[in-house]
């Protein structure tokens, strides 16, 4: 045990660490590489890197509390969905067409309540049947995105307001609107994670959960706390994406469970609950984000990024097992 | 014993709660429209069932061994497109064996990083997920699978032929049930299954084999979804390389819908053939009546939270969670 303490440090330092390594290894093997001529730690090229991190970031911070908690949210990628879908389809229902310009922050608090709602939905399933958040949220997963499908069938749902376009290709001292969004995201929950009661709940219920119960906290409306946070944050990376891309796929944020998943087991959260931090998720998401770049750069396509991800999340894993093998008839097979 | 109890009332309603209610929709559905159950239309639900079918009696071993496998749909795939590939290749005599050769490496690996690595088969087969997905568009260069003389190849009997006037594909589910069915219910093997699945340590201690018995499971899964893939090819001699796409989650809805615990321990082939064919009917019901296909999506959702929400009520002899 006496290594408990060192190792969060470790595991947060070692996720930046191999972010640093993934920038060496990528400007290094670009020169040999790469079919463009320009170099990959470009500037504008990272500016790029950390707005396109947003969508995965953002809903990463909340996987994070949930997985503290010792849960998990599978239903990201169709809430994901549904809340752009009611964001860019409600731009153009009639009882908002006095508005003008002004349909646009009505529109974005109809996606976020969206989120919210779903979420809501999730957490007081799990806190009032008492099934496990694996099976709720797996079985959302699939309702959620029926109500995406019936909502306009296989079409996708499209609509451009250019002003909206304009504010999310806007750069404010040289980092994207996009970028903003995840670093004030990153901010509030990390200071949520480490200042709040809410925060040190959440670690305490993943750690024990007879014992938190026990210290008087109410799990089952903090758990539902933090199944609406997650909503809110999967509606609001819709909300950060769609402003600029105008056009939802009923199949869009397919995977992005996946996705984050790997981002916050990257990052070191641990998928039993009770320890991980923001730190190491953004570190988790930014490693994520340059693999798939840096793979693209020196000319791999999708489907060897694809294998890359994987081997490396399970490589990821075993590390982390050998970490916190706790004693040693673990080691027996 | 004497005595039935309340606490014994309801969990004898909760394990049969499912069947009930697959008896009311039934019903309901017969009502809505007679052609429900007609013997073509019972016929053709199991029939396309089949591929879930199979794919579901390998991960029943999995989830009762305490595991899961979500990388089983983008496996389907695989298989998919290399018995595809194969055919025009190799022709069909070797690409069959080939193709079961290969998907079987993958369910060995699997099986070694879960079973004697024992990591968190959620995260691994979720990698893995990932991971074959690419091995898939890597081996067919993202292009699309298809048999260049559709006519001339005996291939296609696995998922279109007749065998004594009954699909080919429904009597490789039926056969492919029995088999395991009595290897999980009347082998030692079985019981290993169970005994690792419902307490480990126990299991152990009493000179199981953990790890092999994971592997094992992970193994069977995966000649499971090999066999899946060649009813999907033959069916359709040609394919994409995202065919099983999603079909994790089917799966594994079924087991569930079957009553197997997701912790492990508990489950039976036969309950997974019941979860399959009311995942089938409910699916075709809801089409009979004029419901619009996607609806059946969050019909399913429906139905599975409360199948389960009904099992651990009934285990814990109350409705609502302890959960303050």
């Amino acid at each position: 045990m006496q290594a408990g303490k060192m190792t969060p440090f470790i595991k947060t330092g070692a996720i930046w660490a191999f972010v640093v390594l993934e920038l060496i290894f990528f400007s290094v093997a670009g020169e040999f590489l790469s079919l463009s001529d320009k170099a990959f730690m470009d500037l504008d090229n990272m500016l790029l890197l950390l707005k396109q991190s947003a969508p995965i970031g953002i809903i990463a911070m909340g996987m994070t509390i949930i997985m503290i908690n010792g849960n998990i949210d599978l239903s990201v990628g169709a809430i994901f969905a549904l809340a752009a879908v009611i964001l860019l389809d409600s731009m153009s229902w009639a009882i908002f067409a006095g508005l003008g310009d002004w349909v646009i922050p009505v529109s974005w608090a109809l996606a976020l309540l969206t989120g919210v709602v779903l979420g809501a939905v999730n957490g007081l399933i799990v806190w009032k049947t008492g099934v496990d958040a694996f099976i709720v949220t797996l079985g959302s997963m699939l309702g959620f995105r029926g109500l995406v499908f019936m909502y306009n069938g296989e079409n996708p749902t499209s609509e451009l307001n250019w002003t909206l376009v304009d504010f999310a290709e806007a750069q404010f001292l040289g980092l994207h609107t996009a970028t903003w969004f995840l670093a004030a995201v990153t901010l509030v929950i990390w200071y949520v994670m480490t200042k709040t009661v809410h925060g040190r709940n959440a670690y305490a219920i993943g750690n024990n959960r007879e014992a938190a119960v026990n210290a008087g906290i109410r799990v089952g409306p903090h758990m539902m706390i933090n199944f609406m946070i997650i909503g809110f944050l999967a509606a609001l990376s819709a909300v950060v994406f769609y402003s600029e891309s105008g056009s939802v796929n009923p199949n869009d944020g397919q995977l992005y469970e996946l996705w984050v998943i790997t981002a916050v087991v990257l990052g070191g959260t641990k998928l039993t609950g009770g320890a991980g931090s923001i730190v190491g998720t953004l570190g988790g998401v930014v490693a994520i984000q340059l693999l798939r770049k840096g793979l693209g750069h020196i000319g791999a396509d999708t489907e060897t990024v694809n294998l890359v991800i994987g081997l490396i999340l399970i490589a990821v894993l075993f590390l982390d097992r050998q970490l916190n093998l706790k004693g040693k008839e673990e080691l027996k097979i | 014993m004497a005595t039935l109890s309340k606490q014994d009332i309801g969990k004898i309603l909760a394990r049969q709660g499912i069947l009930i209610a697959f008896a009311f929709f039934i019903i309901g559905f017969t009502l809505a429209n007679g052609r429900f159950l007609s013997p073509d239309n019972v016929m053709g639900v199991i029939r396309s069932s089949a591929i879930l079918g199979v794919m579901a009696l390998g991960v029943t071993f999995v989830v009762i061994s305490g595991n899961l496998d979500l990388s089983v749909g983008s496996m389907m795939s695989f298989s998919t497109i290399v018995v595809l590939d194969l055919h025009d290749k190799i022709g069909p005599a070797l690409a069959i064996p080939a193709m079961f050769a290969m998907t079987l490496c993958l369910g060995a690996f699997i099986g070694f990083l879960v079973g004697y690595l024992k990591l968190n088969s959620l995260i691994v087969t979720l990698g893995m997920l990932s991971a074959i997905h690419g091995l898939t568009l890597t081996y067919s260069g993202g292009k699309n699978m298809d048999i260049a003389d559709k006519d001339g190849t005996w291939f296609d009997v696995f998922g279109q032929g007749t065998a004594l006037g009954i699909p080919v594909p429904i009597l490789m589910f039926l056969a492919l049930a029995a088999l395991l069915g009595i290897i999980l219910a009347k082998t030692p093997f079985g019981r290993k299954v169970y005994a690792v699945g419902g307490n480990g340590t126990a299991a152990t201690f009493s000179g199981i084999k953990r790890a092999r018995t994971v592997f094992l499971c992970y193994l069977m899964s995966a000649g499971c979804v090999a066999t899946a893939g060649l009813i999907q090819a033959s069916r359709s001699l040609g394919s994409q390389n995202t065919v099983g796409q999603g079909l994790e989650l089917e799966v594994l809805a079924a087991v569930i819908l079957g009553g197997a615990s997701l912790l492990g321990g508990s489950g039976t082939i036969f309950k997974t053939v019941i979860g399959v064919l009311i995942l089938g009917f409910i699916q075709n019901g809801l089409l009979l009546v004029g419901l619009q296909f996607y609806v059946q999506f969050v019909v399913t959702w429906i139905i599975i939270i409360l199948a389960v929400w009904l099992d651990i009520a009934a285990k814990r002899g109350k409705l609502w969670s302890n959960i303050a």
